[in-house]
């Protein structure tokens, strides 16, 4: 009872995105553009976004060894 | 991760007025611009500072009526964090500066007296180091922290609301009210301040426990 009924579900939603797919072919390209708007300032958020990730990352690692020292110290 | 929620919320609203600071609404002020959003950056870097001092302050102020070793490693560590991110503001103010005003650095009761403050503060450094005994190079350098913070007071809050100033917060007003912090503003301001606080906190927090390591493996006390 279900399977057939899975295929036509799947037959129709084939059929939509194909329709979808050729109603968009007349229209200017869409890609990943969000990157590219605006003066492309994203670009510099990620960059920044990217650097302050990576002295975090930083932070939190000599924060582990700093934590690492004093059990060691207090194991002595 | 009980104890270490707080350096949590520090990566959080940094990490949002990195990303909202560039993207949100800012009002259009003239000459101002976009350098506007430096307001989210360069701000709280004075705002950790003056925090970060005034934890150096409290310290100092307990170790003179304490006498605990502690509280010394403390107020100097504070002070040490201070000056990164007193150095912080005084270089990003300077070029935020430079493309409003158009000079790096003019001779402004602000400026100057943010730049006087930090001399005072490499001095309380100076004065560390030329003292060898510890417990005298403490109560030495407490009693100087005190009076660094209050010239830090005269010098950051009360010589630039007496004079007229470039500087926006001056010149008799006390407030961001020249800046017209509208409340989207706000809303990427608070959460910088608090955010670069916390994380001036954290570094601190890492010299402390660093300090106190050195001085395990040195000393074994």
């Amino acid at each position: 009872m279900i399977k057939p009924l899975k295929k036509t579900v799947s037959l129709v939603a084939m059929l939509i995105l194909s329709a979808s797919g050729f109603a968009q072919q007349n229209q200017p390209v869409e890609m990943a553009d969000g990157l590219y708007q605006s003066g492309k300032i994203y670009v510099v958020v990620t960059v920044l976004s990217v650097i302050f990730a990576g002295i975090i990352g930083y932070l939190i690692m000599i924060d582990r060894r700093i934590g690492k020292l004093e059990k060691e110290l207090k194991n002595k | 991760m009980k104890k270490n929620w707080w350096k949590l919320i520090a990566i959080v609203f940094v990490f949002y007025t990195i990303i909202a600071g560039f993207l949100f609404h800012v009002p259009a002020q003239p000459i101002l611009h976009e350098t506007i959003r430096n307001l989210y950056f360069h701000v709280p870097m004075w705002f950790a500072m003056m925090t970060i001092l005034f934890v150096s302050l409290w310290n100092s102020i307990a170790y003179l009526s304490k006498s605990n070793i502690q509280s010394d490693i403390l107020a100097s560590q504070a002070a040490n964090t201070g000056m990164l991110v007193g150095f912080l503001g005084l270089i990003t103010g300077s070029i935020w500066a430079r493309y409003t005003w158009g000079a790096w650095w003019v001779a402004d009761t602000k400026l100057n007296g943010a730049a006087i403050t930090i001399l005072i503060y490499l001095a309380y450094f100076v004065l560390r180091g030329s003292i060898d005994e510890e417990q005298k190079r403490a109560r030495i350098a407490a009693v100087y922290n005190i009076f660094a913070y209050v010239m830090l007071i005269v010098f950051l809050m009360i010589l630039p609301r007496m004079n007229d100033s470039l500087h926006p917060g001056n010149g008799g007003n006390p407030g961001f009210n020249k800046y017209d912090l509208d409340s989207t503003m706000r809303m990427v301001f608070y959460p910088a301040v608090i955010g670069w606080i916390l994380l001036a906190v954290w570094i601190f927090t890492l010299r402390v426990r660093l300090e106190k390591i050195k001085r395990k493996i040195v000393f074994n006390d």
